[in-house]
């Protein structure tokens, strides 16, 4: 039981836990703080193994799934915001 | 010794972040233990990679990781709570008890 499995282990169970509140959150609000927590876990998730597995390339995917993770909440918040809704 | 001290500092971070999305009764309050999630538990977990690894362009790019995190993060919860209250969502209160209180 290395350090690196344990990490992943743990911060692959959170984001399951997380899935939780995805699939069964009241308002889409909710869904959208959850999918926000799994993106940033999986983020670490691609640093830590970057690290112990001595692989560089993984932190450049890391760099572009944060920065995609960012527009698309703020791109889903603004929608939310009511613009797309059916507002009489 | 004093990395894997912050590595397992961030997975309690973790861990309870996780706890709080699940229990609380809120938007706002499920947003709280998020926020708290991404920045305490970013900044611990990738502080302790950094430690590990050394002082090489290798862990200079981890922190230009941990500075986007911590610019890009605090926006998003701000954006999704902004949209939450013009759309209308009140905050939660305690249910009164029946025989007062």
């Amino acid at each position: 039981m290395t350090a690196v499995t344990i990490i992943i282990t743990v911060l692959g169970v959170t984001a399951s836990l997380a899935l939780y509140r995805v699939i069964f959150g009241p308002t889409s609000w909710d869904r959208l703080i959850a999918v926000n927590l799994i993106s940033s876990k999986v983020i670490m998730i691609m640093v830590a193994a970057a690290v112990f597995f001595e692989r560089r390339i993984y932190l450049d995917v890391a760099l572009v799934y944060a920065i995609i993770g960012f527009v698309s909440i703020i791109a889903i918040s603004k929608f939310l915001e009511g613009e797309g809704t059916n507002k009489k | 010794m004093i990395a894997y001290l912050f590595i397992f500092l961030g997975l309690v971070f973790m861990f309870f972040g996780t706890l709080g999305i699940i229990r609380f009764p809120d938007i706002y309050t499920r947003l709280q233990t998020s926020s708290k999630c991404d920045t305490a538990g970013a900044i611990a977990l990738l502080v302790g990679l950094i430690l590990k690894q050394g002082l090489d362009s290798f862990s200079l790019r981890i922190l230009i990781i941990l500075v986007f995190l911590l610019l890009t993060n605090p926006v998003a919860s701000h954006a999704i709570a902004r949209s939450a209250a013009i759309r209308g969502i009140k905050p939660w209160r305690k249910k009164k008890n029946v025989k007062g209180g």
